[in-house]
């Protein structure tokens, strides 16, 4: 029998991956009543594959996420074991820092810090059931309605695996990989969420049968090895940043100290020191090569691998491929790089990054042990392949609800996505919308050119997703932009509107914005003229004479000159390092960031373009048949929307202009009085 | 296609002579109209009044003389700033001032836009709202239907292929940046690039006989009334067997013919003599002669190789300044032997050199009466208006648009090139690489997209 819970919840998270945290994080933030629900409570956020965090396009999504008062970020800066930045040597808009978290103690970060969140209920607990307020919405027939005894009508409910049954307005389901997850290595299959979890297999079936068009979809992980069977004097060593780097930025634009690491003492005996500490205890990486043997094991082996003896038939992903698929398309390459990373300060479990595979476990073991460095290893975890269930695009909508039913909202890997910061991201801006949809405002739609979080969702909704989908800077076409060192710039007093920072933060971003405009005009108003003492000057602070007029910012242009030098040499004011790195950007790269922002000008318009929900596509004449079926199928939000989707000509494009306006004049007139 | 940027095309039908129209609209127009319209007389623009000038080239150069005027919209056919700019050209003229207003900032403009614009801004009402939909569809289908054609073709190989050239480096400069923890194996960027900047830089260059081969070329014959130019213009229409029909507007004064010479349409004038007649009425004629000339883009010298030159044929020369010119010896049927002809030639040279104070771009012996030397005349006028590198191939990008497209397009790959040079790092690189991909898209309707992913995936062993 089934028993209500009596509380009505405004939001339900089901799930608390990095999406469901985010989400529901967000949701409480901005005043919803929210209950999160998951199968293990010890496993928020819990980072089933690599503990790494960042990277380029990655690292910049987990920025946005801080900028706009998530959790990641500031999570990630209490529990990294090592932080770089990466691109460091390249343009500034390819800089990210990537962070190597401590897998456990990220989880009980993540759950210290949801606890302590207002207006947000945790549980533990499996869902089998989703009732839904109405039949979904399809083409031709609706799915059979599935009411329940005491739910309120327009009200979504949730049943868990013990029969007990709440209730809410809206629901948000990031059910990850657990959706008829199955994980195989070898010849062994397994029904499995993550690793060593139970899959929700129920709830898959019950999408499926609520009508959800599914996918079905591949990933995999490596070995994780045991620190003590490594020859650590045969690896070369990889030591994090020797200067201070946080994935979150304000606690510098506010003058706080930056957050203390959640571990303390030394850590696990087997590492080899000496260790990095000298603004914070790191712990490095190591690097190793494959082998012939490796090669050779690997080969010998291909017809019990699962991807190849057709056991798999998900789609896998191009840039994880496993090692023996690097192996078997990259033949004449001699040998592959293997990242040695822990998974935490004090464990011995070590990560063998470079080397997915779902090989049977006993090739996993000798083609390990093929590496001088590893000739002793040991495995603590074997390497597995895993399919799942996924959405089929064209689900969701930009603000990540669902097209078939409102109120009903879709983030992380159940949309085809793979990556921690995706989810995040994800996450986060469902958690927003179901708060908005609560509340009865209009969504929040982050655009292309605002966040890469916007290029993630448009690509979402827009691009059929074959194989999941990872974040890149070259998936971002204004990406000089889309800087990790601005997020806060570009998005922090929206996070503001929201509620979800307070007032505080967005007044020292909006000083940091004032500070930076005013040095830079500063700049460009300083006249220099090629006389000795200018030079003199300028020498004295290292920076090549002058042999024409320019002004202050066409010296900064110059490559190699920073401002502190152009500061003490022409006695401009003092300014924060954060300041100072904006200035220098905008003054070095303008030219470059001038392009990209004509660019996003002259998309404006199209971009702004909206079309409205009950928008006839059938019913636009000259149209070709092609084009039609997949406006048809995406049901793109703007004018710009449609005119990314494949397929999607500029020809059919202007029809589609036309076909608006004509509607909107029809709708003009027929409001006049009297017509 | 529907942006917010400022357009700009010729207005008037292809092909014909008269009068040609460059249209630009949109919220630069007039920003644009300064830069490549110097009026004779200075002062701000006064909104629909028409001002006589020159347009110029972006070193101030002059193209030709011209008249403009700028409508402030909504007073305008699409209801946004409008120029206008009317010359009184032959095809390549007009086509000149649609580059030079491309290139201070307009982009060209699709099938339709205009009158699109129009209708998006509420000057069309509804009724004319289908009409404009038809149009589009059409001329986009016809568009397409002619671009497909040549698409299916060498242009679209020889676009594929330096597409390719450009997306090696954009791969490889991706990777370094989306992996920078993978071992991307160093790749030579130069090499494709350079290749890429050549090529796109042909094609360009090829555009500018491609709209020659498209819409023709106007030649002008010059010369006293006695040198033969009437005859000759018939022999030339001679050996052209397809004699299209004269064009209709020809004045009394300046006999106009099409003849295909060398597969290129030419419009023939043969102009009134100029310095024959001091009467009033006969001076209208010599007016419009030197019109005639102006508007030339290659003009026939004609001069009796029997005669000795006189002072008067001083001022025929000098009417050839600054034109490219074939001086054009005729009568050789009366002249003795080759080394006569030959002598002939040189002396006329020398003298006419003189008064025109540079050397002629060619010259050519021959016989209207005979037909010797005629079909050398017609080669070297096909080859003086197409220049020396004429394809046999006949490989043109004939359409403007294309031309727009592939002359950024080269502009952006010579960006990333240069870069390269000076050490930009690969990301910017990755910028200009794509912005260069992109225009080439304009022309193939591929941009950068996936297939970068694919492109990388394929190429380097990468991923974690």
């Amino acid at each position: 029998m089934y028993s209500v819970h009596p509380y009505i919840y405004d939001i339900i998270v089901i799930g608390a991956g990095h999406a469901g945290c985010e989400a529901a994080h967000a949701a409480a933030r901005m005043g919803c009543r929210t209950l999160l629900l998951t199968i293990d409570l010890d496993k928020l956020a819990h980072m089933s594959c690599n503990p790494s965090i960042g990277g380029p396009a990655k690292g910049h999504l987990v920025r946005e996420i801080d900028a706009l008062g998530g959790l990641m970020g500031r999570v990630t800066d209490r529990t990294f074991i090592q932080i770089r930045l990466l691109n460091e040597s390249k343009g500034p808009a390819v800089q990210a820092p990537r962070a190597q978290a401590d897998k456990r103690l990220y989880a009980k970060v993540m759950k210290e810090t949801l606890e302590t969140t207002p207006n947000l209920d945790l549980r533990q607990a499996m869902v089998e059931r989703i009732i839904l307020p109405q039949p979904l919405r399809r083409n031709g027939s609706d799915t059979p309605s599935n009411h329940l005894e005491g739910i309120l009508p327009g009200h979504y409910a949730v049943v868990t695996h013990t029969r007990r049954v709440y209730q809410s307005r809206a629901l948000v389901l990031t059910t990850g990989t657990f959706l008829r997850g199955r994980a195989i290595t070898g010849d062994a299959i397994w029904g499995a969420g993550r690793a060593g979890e139970a899959p929700a297999i129920a709830l898959g079936e019950d999408l499926a049968a609520l009508g959800f068009p599914l996918v079905r979809l591949k990933t995999g992980t490596p070995p994780r090895i045991d620190a003590r069977t490594i020859d650590f004097s045969q690896t070369s060593v990889q030591h994090g940043s020797p200067t201070p780097l946080f994935f979150g930025h304000y606690y510098r634009t506010l003058g706080q100290t930056p957050p203390e690491p959640a571990f303390t003492g030394a850590p696990a005996h087997a590492y080899p020191e000496p260790f990095l500490d000298s603004w914070r205890p790191q712990l490095p990486c190591y690097l190793v090569h494959t082998t012939p043997e490796f090669h050779e094991i690997v080969r010998r082996n291909l017809h019990r691998a699962p991807l190849f003896s057709g056991i798999i038939e998900g789609v896998g992903p191009r840039y994880c491929p496993s090692i023996e698929d690097k192996i078997v398309r990259f033949a004449d390459k001699e040998r592959h790089g293997l990242f040695l990373e822990p998974e935490g300060w004090s464990t011995n479990e070590v990560y063998v990054q470079g080397c997915n595979t779902s090989l049977p476990e006993d090739v996993q073991w000798a083609m390990l042990r093929s590496i001088p460095a590893l000739r002793r290893v040991e495995l603590m975890r074997i390497g597995y392949a895993i399919e799942y269930d996924a959405l089929a695009t064209g689900e969701i909508a930009a603000d990540m609800s669902s097209r078939r039913a409102p109120g009903l909202f879709f983030a992380g890997q159940i949309n085809g996505t793979t990556g921690y910061e995706e989810a995040a991201a994800q996450g986060l801006m469902a958690g927003i919308n179901a708060a908005r949809f609560i509340q009865g405002k209009p969504p929040v739609i982050l655009r292309r050119d605002e966040a890469y979080i916007g290029v993630l969702i448009d690509d979402l909704v827009t691009k059929e997703i074959r194989e999941p989908y990872r974040m890149f800077t070259s998936r971002a076409e204004h990406r000089l932009l889309l800087r990790a060192d601005n997020a806060d710039l570009r998005l922090t007093p929206l996070a503001g509107e929201l509620g979800l920072v307070d007032r505080e933060r967005v007044e020292a971003v909006e000083r940091k914005r004032e500070e930076k405009e005013r040095l830079l005009s500063l700049l460009r108003g300083r006249r220099l003229f090629p006389s000795a003492a200018i030079n003199a000057r300028l020498s004295e602070a290292g920076i090549a004479p002058l042999s024409s007029e320019m002004s202050a910012e066409d010296v900064l242009r110059r490559p190699e000159v920073r401002y502190e030098q152009l500061r003490q040499a022409l006695d401009l004011p003092l300014c924060d390092g954060d300041i100072a790195e904006q200035v220098e950007i905008e003054a070095k790269y303008g030219g470059y960031l001038q392009k990209q922002q004509r660019e996003v000008e002259r998309l404006r318009r199209m971009e702004s373009r909206r079309i409205p929900p009950d928008f006839d596509f059938a019913a636009l004449r000259g149209l070709r048949n092609e084009a039609r079926q997949t406006l048809q199928r995406f049901r793109p939000a703007t004018v710009g929307q449609a005119a990314r989707l494949a397929g999607i000509n500029p020809a059919d494009v202007a029809i589609l202009i036309v076909a608006l306006e004509r509607r909107g004049r029809d709708i003009a007139v027929d409001a006049r009085p009297g017509a | 296609m529907m942006y917010d940027d400022t357009i700009a095309a010729i207005a008037t039908p292809p092909g014909e002579g008269g009068i040609g129209i460059v249209r630009i609209s949109g919220k630069d127009a007039l920003h644009i109209l300064e830069r490549i319209f110097v009026p004779a007389r200075p002062g701000p623009w006064k909104p629909y009044r028409m001002r006589y000038g020159h347009v110029v080239d972006r070193q101030g150069a002059r193209v030709d003389e011209a008249l403009a005027v700028f409508m402030r919209g909504p007073r305008s056919f699409t209801a946004e700033d409008t120029a206008e700019i009317s010359v009184h050209g032959g095809p390549l003229v007009v086509e000149q001032v649609l580059q030079q207003a491309l290139a201070a900032g307009a982009r060209a403009a699709n099938p339709g836009e205009f009158t699109m614009r129009a209708f998006l801004n509420g000057r069309i009402d509804l009724t004319q709202a289908e009409a404009t939909l038809d149009i589009i569809t059409a001329r986009t289908t016809t568009a397409l239907a002619l671009a497909e054609a040549q698409l299916e073709g060498w242009l679209s190989r020889e676009l594929r292929r330096i597409r390719d050239l450009l997306m090696d480096p954009l791969a490889y400069c991706t990777a370094l940046v989306d992996f920078p923890e993978d071992e991307v194996e160093p790749q030579d960027i130069e090499t494709p690039l350079t290749t890429a900047v050549q090529a796109l830089d042909a094609l360009v260059a090829t555009a500018q006989q491609g709209i020659i081969y498209r819409q023709g070329a106007r030649a002008t014959l010059v010369g006293r009334p006695n040198a033969g130019k009437s005859s000759l213009l018939n022999a030339l229409l001679r050996i052209d067997r397809a004699i299209v029909t004269p064009i209709p507007g020809t004045t009394r004064d300046t006999l106009e013919e099409t003849a295909n010479l060398g597969g290129v349409p030419v419009v023939l004038t043969d102009t009134a003599g100029i310095t024959e007649s001091a009467d009033p009425v006969e001076r209208l004629g010599v007016e419009r002669s030197r019109r005639a000339i102006a508007l030339a883009d290659l003009l026939l010298l004609v001069v009796d190789g029997t005669l000795q030159p006189a002072d008067d044929d001083r001022e025929m020369a000098i009417l050839t300044r600054g034109k490219r010119t074939i001086l054009t010896v005729n009568k050789i049927d009366l002249i003795g032997g080759a080394d006569a002809v030959q002598e002939c030639v040189t002396s006329m040279r020398c003298f006419y050199e003189d008064a025109r104070g540079a050397p002629f771009d060619a010259m050519v012996a021959v016989s209207a009466l005979t037909g010797q030397g005629l079909d050398a005349l017609g080669a070297t006028i096909a080859r003086l208006l197409l220049g020396e590198s004429s394809p046999a191939d006949g490989r043109l990008v004939t359409n403007a648009r294309h031309r727009d497209a592939l002359a950024r397009a080269a502009d952006h790959a010579r960006d990333a090139l240069d870069g390269f040079r000076r050490g930009v790092s690969p990301d910017l690189l990755a910028v200009d690489l794509t912005a260069a991909i992109n225009a080439i898209g304009e022309v193939t309707g591929e941009t950068v997209g996936d297939d970068l992913l694919h492109a990388i995936f394929s190429r380097f062993c990468i991923g974690k």
